[in-house]
């Protein structure tokens, strides 16, 4: 498979911050890859360079195809439709006709004419993946999905990036707080802290690390406790 | 009654104008956070171009059209200096319009002297019950009316427009779809050029302009426009129209000297009373 994504050594600093310390990241097309770690890691930091709204100080990265973005907190035109907003999505497109996003989430279409600010966070969230879709990505870079949503609501917008993975073969990169999702989610994962990336592999192998059970999988367990003794 | 009415429909009239002044205040605000100081010079600018081509045999309507192009130009112009450059703060942009502004002078005393300049408007007058209006002023009102609806059309129902505005709802947003947000500033600069150009075409036949007449026409329409707290055009519109009238009873049945007055009065009140609200122009924080 060919890399959609490729990053090599990315320093990335605010003023005299160093938020990216060197950081290497490839993805292929089609592939669905986590990126996980705590608040100020850095991860956020990362989304935003490769979306280009960053300039890094050194190191670089390469994109084969286009990418869009899912952003934390939505950040929906919150007075504008939901119609508006989805159209937006396709500035840099010739196509703007939002009809494959209602197919896809057909609650939006009956919300069309809606303000985005007066939809709940799923709907919004919802007008968020499919202002981003339209833009036609081969990489969809995913901002916390879960963020301030209900359980069922998060399951839900998951299935449906799962089965656009599948059947488009975009590529998601998922940035998440909530590590347990996330690596049920996506088959390989990157940990990343303090601007560096400190582990990654399959999310399997992920899963058994003490490390990653410890930081970010809900404490240590019986079974990690075996493992480390 | 009858006096009334006049100084009624002549405020109405200048009000108009201020409007279309104070809807380019808004326009660019909207998209740039900047309050564009150098929004009165447009008009003086596109009055005395309009005077000179005019001059030169020009027919009319072509002359104010070509006025008002070369005020978007201008606009485009200020625009690119005082946004032009990558991060540069709304507030450290207010300041380059001001000595933009104030530069302008020079130009424009070394092109058109330092006398006020006029031309004739529409001809005639028109018996509206009674009391008899000057064609001129149901020009600036037609036209006035035009504008508002078709920058209605253009911001609500164009891909271009709706673009605009998304720079003024959530420039993060804005970039994250890929719009050029500084480019959008500059067509912003752009259109509030025009307007201001436009509303200098109409209202030079009603009062002549030199080189610092852009001061009172902006503070017009600045006050104009903060009764929409820069952002919401409709309001503008409305404080326009209020303020105009209140001008023409205030120097019809006062002091004409006191005339000017009123826009300050207007604006301090509007301020004051807001100050204590929420900051009326924005910070450099509210824009990061």
């Amino acid at each position: 498979m060919p890399r959609v994504l490729e990053m090599h050594d990315l320093v990335v600093r605010y003023g005299q911050a160093t938020a990216l310390d060197g950081v290497s990241l490839e993805m292929d097309h089609g592939e669905m890859v986590a990126l996980i770690g705590p608040n100020g890691a850095g991860k956020t930091t990362l989304l935003n360079t490769v979306c280009g709204l960053l300039q890094p100080v050194s190191g670089g990265y390469r994109l084969h195809g286009r990418i869009a973005q899912v952003p934390e907190g939505r950040q929906l035109f919150a007075d504008m439709t939901v119609e508006d907003n989805l159209r937006l999505g396709a500035w840099t497109r010739r196509a703007r006709d939002p009809r494959a996003v209602y197919q896809l989430f057909p609650p939006l279409a009956e919300l069309r004419r809606r303000i985005a600010a007066t939809l709940s966070g799923g709907e919004q969230q919802m007008v968020a993946v499919g202002r981003a879709l339209m833009a036609e990505p081969d990489l969809l870079a995913v901002d916390e999905l879960s963020l301030g949503l209900a359980p069922m609501v998060v399951d839900d917008l998951a299935e449906h990036l799962v089965q656009l993975n599948r059947a488009s073969g975009m590529a998601v990169l998922l940035v998440e707080q909530n590590a347990r999702l996330a690596i049920e989610l996506c088959p390989r994962a990157y940990v990343l802290e303090a601007g560096r990336i400190a582990l990654s592999g399959s999310s399997a192998e992920l899963e058994r690390s003490p490390a990653v059970r410890a930081a970010y999988l809900g404490g240590v367990t019986d079974e990690a406790t075996d493992e480390v003794a | 009654m009858r006096l009334f009415l006049q100084y009624a429909a002549s405020g109405l009239a200048t009000g108009c104008a201020f409007a279309l002044v104070a809807t380019g205040f808004v326009a660019i605000y909207r998209v740039t956070r900047v309050v564009n100081f150098a929004q009165g010079v447009f008009a003086v600018l596109a009055g005395m171009v309009a005077y000179t081509l005019l001059a030169l045999g020009v027919p009319h309507v072509v002359s104010e059209a070509l006025a008002v192009v070369a005020a978007v130009a201008a606009g485009a112009l200020v625009g690119l200096v005082a946004i032009g450059r990558r991060g540069t703060a709304p507030l450290a942009s207010l300041i380059i319009t001001l000595g933009l502004g104030i530069g302008s002078y020079a130009l424009l005393i070394l092109v058109w002297g330092d006398q006020p300049i006029s031309f004739d408007g529409l001809k005639g007058n028109l018996d509206v019950g009674g009391v008899g209006m000057q064609m001129q002023y149901l020009l600036v009102v037609a036209l006035t009316a035009a504008a508002f609806v078709a920058l209605g059309l253009f911001f609500d129902h164009t891909y271009l427009g709706r673009g605009l505005t998304a720079c003024s709802s959530n420039p993060r947003a804005a970039r994250l779809v890929g719009i050029d947000v500084r480019r959008m500033g500059l067509v912003a600069f752009g259109l509030g050029g025009g307007l201001g150009g436009l509303a200098g075409v109409l209202l030079t036949p009603l009062q002549p302009v030199s080189f610092n007449s852009d001061v009172g026409i902006a503070i017009s329409g600045f006050a104009a426009a903060i009764f929409g707290g820069l952002l919401r055009p409709g309001a503008a519109l409305a404080g326009a129209l209020v303020l105009g009238v209140a001008e023409a009873l205030v120097a019809g049945y006062g002091q004409a000297s006191l005339q000017s007055g009123v826009a300050l009065v207007i604006m301090l009140g509007i301020m004051i009373y807001r100050a204590g609200r929420r900051p009326l122009v924005a910070s450099d924080e509210d824009t990061a």
